[in-house]
């Protein structure tokens, strides 16, 4: 069966706050692009306030630089139910999800030295540690990860490279132009990330055409690339 | 920088985590040696990083985080030790690859079949295999075809055969309906690695994964 997904009306506000610096480019386009969002249900506030006045960015520096206990918590609050939806989606039950969690988070902790702000948006970066830690331990496998310093790394030619990360430092930009994608594009992006199925997989289970996954997969990255193309 | 290019879905399936582990390896080694494919693969992950913050929360254990900060002064284990290798190893493979090579390149005991030496990769892949060829310049492999989808990186010398000619870093995809009979180039040796998935299907009449990148 081909899971009906939506996106979740409430998700956008609550994940707002998270980057003050871009809460006012993002609410405009909010209330030009999208339908007007509908207040968060009541169970999902006290499960994860946003953290309200810093940004994500900052929690990260304060974490990496002091070591700060409160700053870790409040990203805790955020991101870890969210971790935890995510891998519970992907095939863990709700204790090995709530491990897992646990495990990605402590990474989080450990590792904030090397979260690199000119690389990767701070939830991309907490999303890959989730992605990997759930193929550790679901798959008992190990994610190949890229090394920077690799001696065979072929560099990125200096002019490409604003143009190349463009999309990836802007995480509020990318929620605004993922909401407004076409829902068939948008579905195949959420089965993707969400199901642990390749597309061949959800080409049969979607009853679609293997090609009409393909291309709507390529015409949503397409269409994410030029919209956020747009707002540079 | 490479001609042949995994596709956007291939990259999408390594980007999401639902690659078997050789496929993966394989796609890394390309990323590793592509920046444009590196870039796509960032932009795909920043869509998970913006999907994992639209999700639908689920409620936490009660003494989840609790536990969590009470561990956050004890020592995490330490990475694994990183075998080393030799220069020319590490100019030629690419990390994600090298970690499962168990060696240097020349150390290597290659089993030989035909005009291709090769040997087997501790590599997971359910329903396929992972391997190393190694191919003398200008050696000609006999025509053959593969049981399911068969994906190979180019990491030194070439080869061409009907679909193109693949150099380092470029992507060569088969599937079961397809034969040929690859040439290497002359001069150095063609080393590859090669994988079998049988759980990627091909969707053209054509049978090629890859395709070249249109940019805009």
């Amino acid at each position: 069966m081909c899971p009906s997904l939506t996106m979740p009306s409430h998700a956008v506000p609550l994940a707002m706050p998270i980057i003050p610096g871009l809460v006012a480019l993002a609410a405009l386009a909010l209330d030009g692009a999208m339908p007007k969002s509908q207040p968060a249900p009541p169970m999902a506030a006290p499960l994860s306030p946003a953290p309200d006045a810093a940004s994500a960015l900052s929690l990260m520096a304060a974490i990496a630089e002091r070591r700060d206990r409160d700053a870790f918590a409040r990203l805790y609050l955020y991101f870890a139910p969210r971790l935890k939806a995510y891998l519970m989606r992907r095939g863990a039950d709700d204790g090995l999800a709530e491990e897992m969690t646990q495990e990605a988070m402590l990474t989080v902790w450990y590792r904030a030295g090397s979260f690199d702000p000119a690389k990767a948006g701070v939830s991309t970066w907490i999303y890959t540690i989730a992605r990997n830690k759930r193929i550790d331990r679901l798959r008992r496998e190990r994610f190949p990860e890229i090394e920077r310093d690799d001696p065979a790394l072929v560099p990125e030619p200096p002019i490409a490279a604003d143009s190349a990360l463009a999309l990836v430092q802007d995480d509020a930009r990318l929620r605004v132009a993922l909401a407004a994608l076409p829902p068939e594009q948008a579905e195949l992006l959420h089965l993707a990330f969400f199901q642990d199925k390749s597309h061949s997989t959800i080409a049969d289970e979607c009853g679609l055409p293997l090609g009409t996954v393909k291309s709507r997969i390529r015409l949503a990255l397409q269409r994410l690339r030029n919209d956020l193309k747009d707002f540079a | 920088m490479p001609s042949f290019h995994p596709s956007q879905t291939l990259l999408m399936d390594y980007a999401a985590g639902s690659l078997g582990e050789a496929s993966a390896v394989l796609i890394a080694t390309h990323v590793s040696l592509c920046p444009e494919c590196r870039a796509e693969a960032a932009r795909i992950e920043a869509v998970g990083g913006a999907l994992i913050e639209t999700i639908e929360p689920v409620p936490l254990a009660h003494d989840g985080m609790a536990a969590v900060l009470r561990k956050l002064d004890e020592r995490p284990d330490a990475p694994a030790p990183i075998p080393s290798f030799d220069a020319e190893t590490q100019r030629l493979v690419p990390a994600p690859l090298r970690r499962h090579l168990g060696g240097n390149l020349e150390d290597i005991r290659w089993r030989s079949l035909g005009a291709v030496r090769q040997i087997d990769l501790a590599v997971t892949q359910a329903g396929g295999h992972a391997r190393l060829l190694r191919l003398k310049g200008g050696a000609k492999v006999p025509r053959h075809s593969h049981d399911g989808l068969e994906m190979i990186i180019v990491l030194a010398g070439g080869f061409s055969d009907q679909s193109g000619h693949y150099l380092r870093g470029d992507v060569a995809v088969a599937g079961s309906d397809i034969t040929h009979a690859p040439v290497a180039d002359a001069g150095e040796d063609c080393i590859c690695f090669a994988v079998v998935d049988g759980s990627i299907k091909l969707s053209g009449p054509l049978g090629r994964l890859v395709n070249l990148f249109v940019r805009t």
